[in-house]
C-alpha cells in the first residue's frame, strides 16, 4: 500500500465517524468536550453554525451519528450524541450577543426561499449576515416546515422550535406566509437575484382499497392529519384507531392519536417487525405507550357499517425471498384478520410535488418528478434556482436539510459574487498537537467504561393526557456529564511521524485495541489480515506509513482505536503524537 | 509510566485460548518503565506466548531478582504466583520453589546486573544443578536504575550516551550458559516477537534450565548509534542461525519442511520445535559447534541470535536426585513416616 496521505482533508474526517456521517459535518466530540467542561452555551454555538436548531435536533434528529459512533464498535451502545446535543440547548445561557450582526446596509442582492422549512431557514441564516435581502414564502401561517407541521408537540415543544425560529426570523426577513405560490414563473419574473425552493416532500398517500369512498371521512392522510392537529385544527379522533405505515410518520400518528381520545390505537405493517423503517428509539416509545405494532398484514378492503367506516380486513403473509434475494410476502391461507376501527391514519410514504414549477422555464425533472440538480451546488439546470431538503432528493430528515441549505446558500453567494458556483472554498481543517507535558494530553484521555445512560421520561399517566406535555425529560446535568465520559475523542488523532520511530513496539505492546502493526508492506487485502489482530471492517481505513528503518511499514487500522493516547506517551521518540482535527464545512461565510 | 489504566476495551475479534482466555487476561498492571523500553516487548511476547500455549496462570511461578528487568513480572500474568527476591538471588529461590513444586512453570526474569555481575555465582550454579526453569536475562548493557553506568555486558567499545566507553571485555552469557552446561541456550532482541514468541514457548516446554538472553535496548541510557545494545545496532547486526517454530504438544503438526536446513527437534513433553538453519555448518546440538559460531559473529561485530544449543535428552534436577513424582509441597505425614515395617524393609537391603 502507499502512504497514507493524512493531507487530504478526508482521511481524519473518517476517523471522527459521528461527524463523517454527520450531513452538516458538526464536530460531535468537540462540543461534547465543551458540556463536560459545563461550556453548554460554547457547546450550544458550535452546533448552531453548523446545524443551526441544535435544541430542536436534539429531540427529533434521525441520528445518522449513533449508528457510525466508534464506542458503538467496542462496546454495546453509541454515546447518545443526540441527547447531549439537547443538554447544550437546555442548559445554555443567552446567546443573543453571539448571534452574527446583520449589516444595516445591504449587497443590493435579493433572494426568494420558497417553503420556510430547515433548508430555506438555513439559507437564510447563511446569507442574511453577509448583507443578502431575504423574502421568505410559505403557504403556512408559520415557518418551521415540516419541524412544525410533522413533529408533534410532545416531541418537540412549541417553545423551543419558536425560540430557534426566531434567532433566523429576528434578523430581518420579509415573511410572506399563508398563500401558496403557484407560480413559479411569475416569482421569475419578480426579479430575484437567486430562487431556492424548500418546499419538502408535501404529498401524503392515502390507500384506496375497496371501500375507500364511502369511508373517506374518516381515512387520513398521516401527514395532513398531523399538520391539521400540529395547526390545531384537529383536536379528536375516534376511540379505535388504526395506523398503517412503519415510518417515523407512523409512530407520531399513532402517539398523537393516543393523546387525541384514541383508546384502543393500534400499527399495521404489510412487512416484518424487523424491517420497519422508523427509528428504533420511535418505534420504542410507542410501544412504552402501550400502542401494538401487528405485522404481516397486509390491508384488504374498508369496511363498512352504515355508509360509515367501520373496520379494515388484512390477509395475513409470511416472508420468503426469491433466487435473487428479493423479499416476498406470500398468502399464509390463514382466514383474513378483521380489526375494528373509527379512524385509519395512512402514514404509507410521501412524495415531492411541484405541480406549481411550469415545465418550460428550463428546470427539468427526472422521471421521478424530482429536479435535476447538480448534487454539490444543489443548482438546478435554470441559472438561478436552486432547490434543497426534501424538494431536492427526496424524503429524508431534518439534517439533511439542513447540509443542503448551507450548500446552497454558498452556492447562491458564489453565483452573485463571482458567478462561478463551482470555484468552491476549500473546508476548514486544523490539525494540533494536545500535549502538555509527558504524559498530560489537552483532553481527557483515560477511558471510561460505563455503559449508555438512559433519558428520563415524564410519567405516562401525564404525557398521554395532553399533546403538549414533552415526554423525554432530558438529561440532567450530571446525567449529562456522565454520558459525556462516554465519548472516545476520536477528533484527537494519531499521528505518525515515520522518520523519528526507533521500532521499539512500545505502542504496538500497550494498544488495548490492538490497532497497531510493523510488518511488511503488501496489498491492502493481505495487509489487512496480516496485522496483529485483523482489519475486517473495509470502511475504516489503514493509516500506513513509509518504510522504516528495517523496511517494514507502521499499519494502523483507524477501526477500533480509543484515542486514548497511550501509543503516543508511551512512544520514546515522540513519532506518535495525539493532534485534535477540526474539520468545518466551508459556508458562504467563508468564501 | 501513564497517569490512565490501560482500558479494558478490547478488539472484539480477541481470539480466546482453549482455557477461554483472551491474551488481555494474561497482562499485569501498566508499566512504569521508560517508553520504549525492550522489556515491555519481552513482557508482551511472554503474555502472547503464555496464552497462545493455553498454559493456566496458576501453573506458573515467576521469580525475579532487582532491577529493571526485574520489576517487569508485575506487568504480565497477573494471575500467577510471584517472588521477587534480593539482589542476584532468584536463583536460590527459583531452586527452592522448584524443589518444593515440580509441577509449576518457573519462569526467571533477571538483567544483566542481576545476573552478570551481583548475581554471577548463582548464575552459574542453578545452570550447573540443571533446575527445570526458563531464565531470562533482559540485557541491556547498563545499569539503568541507577541512570545509565556501564554493565558487565556492556560489549568493549561500546559507549553510552554520557560517552564512557566499556574498557573491558563483556560477559558473554550465551557462552558461559553454553559451556557451563544449560541444556537449552537462545539468544533473542526484545524488538522481534516473531523471533522471540516461538524461543519463550520451546524455553517453557524444555524440560531442564532453558536460558534466553535478550538483547532489550535501554532507550534512556544506551539507545546512542554508538552503543552496541541499542536498536539500531541490533537490528543491524542482528544475525538469525536459526528460526523456530514452535508447535505445542496436542496440535497437529500441518507444517511440511524440506531436507537439509530444516530440523524437528521433539521435546520431552511431546512439543516440536520446527527448526530452520540459515548457515548449513551450524548444529544446534553440537555445543563446541554453537559456540564456536557465537564466537564467530561476535568477532565480527554480529550478534547471533535463534536457538542456539538444544539437548532435550538431558535429565534435571529431580531426576538426578531421583525425588518422587509427587510435589513435596503435597507430601504428608503418612508419605513421610511410613512407618515400622518400611523401615525394616529398608534396614534389611542393608543386611
Amino acid at each position: 500500500m502507499k502512504p497514507t496521505d493524512i493531507s487530504n482533508p478526508d482521511y481524519f474526517h473518517k476517523v471522527v465517524d459521528c461527524q463523517w456521517a454527520c450531513p452538516a459535518h458538526t464536530p460531535v466530540p468537540e462540543y461534547i468536550r465543551l458540556i463536560s467542561e459545563k461550556r453548554y452555551t460554547d457547546a450550544y454555538m458550535i452546533n448552531w453554525e453548523s446545524n443551526v436548531f441544535p435544541g430542536i435536533l436534539g429531540r427529533t434528529c434521525d441520528r445518522p451519528c449513533e449508528p457510525a459512533c466508534r464506542r458503538g464498535r467496542v462496546e454495546e451502545q453509541p454515546v447518545a450524541i443526540c441527547r447531549l446535543k439537547r443538554v447544550a440547548a437546555d442548559y445554555k445561557s443567552d446567546i443573543s450577543a453571539r448571534l452574527p450582526q446583520i449589516p444595516k446596509r445591504k449587497n443590493g442582492k435579493h433572494i426568494a426561499l420558497v417553503g420556510a422549512g430547515p433548508a430555506s431557514l438555513t439559507v437564510a441564516r447563511d446569507l442574511l449576515p453577509l448583507g443578502y435581502e431575504i423574502t421568505l414564502f410559505d403557504r403556512d401561517a408559520a415557518a418551521g416546515g415540516a419541524m412544525r407541521t410533522q413533529i408533534p408537540r410532545f416531541r418537540l415543544p412549541v417553545e423551543v422550535l419558536e425560540e430557534e425560529l426566531n434567532y433566523i426570523l429576528d434578523m430581518g426577513i420579509n415573511c410572506r406566509f399563508g398563500s401558496e405560490i403557484t407560480s413559479m414563473k411569475s416569482l421569475l419574473a419578480e426579479d430575484f437575484d437567486a430562487i431556492f425552493v424548500g418546499t419538502g416532500a408535501p404529498l401524503g398517500k392515502a390507500l384506496n382499497l375497496p371501500g375507500f369512498e364511502e369511508a373517506a371521512s374518516n381515512i387520513h392522510t398521516g401527514i395532513e392529519w398531523l399538520a391539521n392537529v400540529a395547526f390545531e385544527h384537529i383536536d379528536s379522533i375516534g376511540e379505535t384507531v388504526i395506523v398503517l405505515g412503519g415510518g417515523n410518520t407512523a409512530m407520531d400518528c399513532c402517539r398523537s392519536s393516543k393523546r387525541l381520545g384514541g383508546k384502543d390505537v393500534k400499527v399495521v405493517v404489510r412487512s416484518g417487525f424487523d424491517e420497519m423503517k422508523a427509528s428504533p428509539w420511535e418505534i420504542e416509545d410507542a410501544m412504552n405507550e402501550d400502542i401494538p405494532i401487528l405485522n404481516f398484514c397486509v390491508p384488504k378492503r374498508y369496511l363498512l357499517k352504515d355508509g360509515k367506516l367501520c373496520g379494515m380486513e388484512f390477509e395475513k403473509v409470511r416472508r420468503e425471498y426469491d433466487e435473487n434475494g428479493r423479499r416476498l410476502l406470500i398468502p399464509t391461507g390463514e382466514d383474513p384478520l378483521i380489526l375494528p376501527c373509527d379512524d385509519v391514519l395512512c402514514a404509507i410514504g410521501q412524495d415531492n410535488a411541484f405541480p406549481w414549477i411550469e415545465r418550460n422555464l428550463g428546470i427539468e425533472f427526472d422521471r421521478w418528478e424530482l429536479p435535476v440538480l447538480d448534487k454539490t451546488t444543489f443548482r438546478s439546470t435554470h441559472e438561478k434556482v436552486f432547490f434543497g431538503g426534501d424538494a431536492a432528493l427526496g424524503p429524508d430528515n431534518i439534517i439533511t436539510a439542513v447540509a443542503h441549505g448551507h450548500a446552497a446558500a454558498l452556492s447562491i453567494h458564489l453565483l452573485c459574487e463571482s458567478g462561478d458556483v463551482n470555484d468552491r472554498p476549500a473546508d476548514l481543517t486544523t490539525l494540533e498537537s494536545q500535549k502538555m507535558g509527558i504524559h498530560q494530553w489537552s483532553y481527557d484521555n483515560d477511558i471510561n467504561h460505563d455503559v449508555r445512560y438512559i433519558v428520563p421520561h415524564a410519567a405516562k399517566e401525564k404525557t398521554l393526557n395532553d399533546i403538549n406535555v414533552e415526554v423525554e425529560l432530558g438529561f440532567d446535568e450530571d446525567l449529562g456529564y456522565a454520558e459525556t465520559q462516554r465519548c472516545l475523542n476520536c477528533d484527537v488523532q494519531t499521528v505518525f511521524t515515520a522518520p523519528a520511530c526507533i521500532e521499539c513496539d512500545a505502542c504496538v505492546d500497550i494498544c488495548p485495541t490492538d490497532c497497531i502493526s510493523f510488518t511488511s508492506n503488501g496489498e491492502e487485502r493481505d495487509l489487512r489480515q496480516r496485522l496483529l489482530a485483523p482489519a475486517e471492517n473495509l470502511e475504516q481505513e489503514l493509516y500506513v506509513s513509509d518504510n522504516l528503518g528495517t523496511g517494514r511499514i507502521m499499519a494502523k487500522n483507524e477501526d477500533l482505536c480509543l484515542h486514548c493516547g497511550l501509543c503516543s506517551e508511551r512512544c520514546p521518540t515522540s513519532a506518535w503524537d495525539m493532534q485534535k482535527y477540526l474539520f468545518n464545512t466551508a459556508k458562504a461565510v467563508n468564501a | 509510566m501513564s497517569y490512565i489504566t490501560k482500558p479494558k476495551f478490547h478488539h472484539p475479534q480477541l481470539r480466546k485460548n482453549e482455557l477461554g482466555y483472551t491474551r488481555r487476561d494474561y497482562e499485569g498492571t501498566l508499566t512504569t518503565l521508560c517508553g520504549g523500553c525492550g522489556h515491555d516487548s519481552i513482557s508482551a511476547a511472554i503474555i502472547h506466548a503464555v496464552h497462545d500455549m493455553s498454559l493456566a496462570p496458576h501453573k506458573i511461578a515467576k521469580v525475579s531478582g532487582i532491577g529493571c528487568s526485574s520489576k517487569i513480572p508485575s506487568y504480565f500474568l497477573d494471575r500467577s504466583h510471584g517472588f521477587n527476591s534480593v539482589h542476584g538471588r532468584m536463583p536460590s529461590i527459583a531452586t527452592g520453589a522448584n524443589l518444593a513444586n515440580r509441577e509449576l512453570y518457573y519462569l526467571g526474569i533477571s538483567g544483566d546486573g542481576d545476573t552478570a555481575s551481583i548475581g554471577l555465582g548463582q548464575f552459574c550454579h542453578i545452570v550447573r544443578r540443571r533446575i527445570n526453569m526458563l531464565y531470562i536475562v533482559a540485557n541491556n548493557g547498563t545499569y539503568g536504575l541507577t541512570k545509565g553506568q556501564l554493565s558487565a555486558t556492556a560489549d568493549l567499545g561500546s559507549k553510552t550516551k554520557s560517552g564512557e566507553e566499556s574498557q573491558y571485555d563483556n560477559i558473554d552469557l550465551v557462552s558461559l550458559a553454553i559451556d557451563l552446561g544449560a541444556s537449552f541456550v537462545g539468544r533473542s532482541f526484545s524488538g522481534d516477537k516473531d523471533q522471540l514468541v516461538p524461543l519463550i514457548q520451546a524455553g517453557l516446554s524444555h524440560r531442564g534450565f532453558a536460558f534466553i538472553d535478550i538483547i532489550s535496548p535501554c532507550v534512556t541510557f544506551n539507545n546512542t548509534p554508538l552503543s552496541t545494545h541499542g536498536y539500531k545496532n541490533t537490528w543491524e547486526n542482528n544475525v538469525i542461525l536459526s528460526e523456530i517454530d514452535f508447535v505445542p504438544m496436542r496440535k497437529e503438526i500441518r507444517t511440511k519442511y524440506s531436507a537439509g536446513k530444516e530440523k524437528e527437534i521433539t521435546l520431552h513433553d511431546g512439543s516440536v520445535i520446527h527448526l530452520h538453519k540459515t548457515s548449513a555448518s551450524y548444529d544446534p546440538h553440537d555445543r563446541e559447534n554453537a559456540l564456536h559460531h557465537v564466537n564467530e559473529y561476535k568477532k565480527q561485530g554480529k550478534i547471533a541470535t535463534g536457538l542456539l544449543y538444544i539437548n532435550q535428552e538431558q535429565s534435571d534436577l529431580h531426576e538426578l536426585a531421583d525425588t518422587v513424582d509427587k510435589p513435596f509441597n503435597r507430601l504428608n505425614e503418612h508419605d513421610l513416616c511410613p512407618g515400622g515395617e518400611v523401615l525394616q524393609d529398608i534396614n534389611e537391603t542393608f543386611m
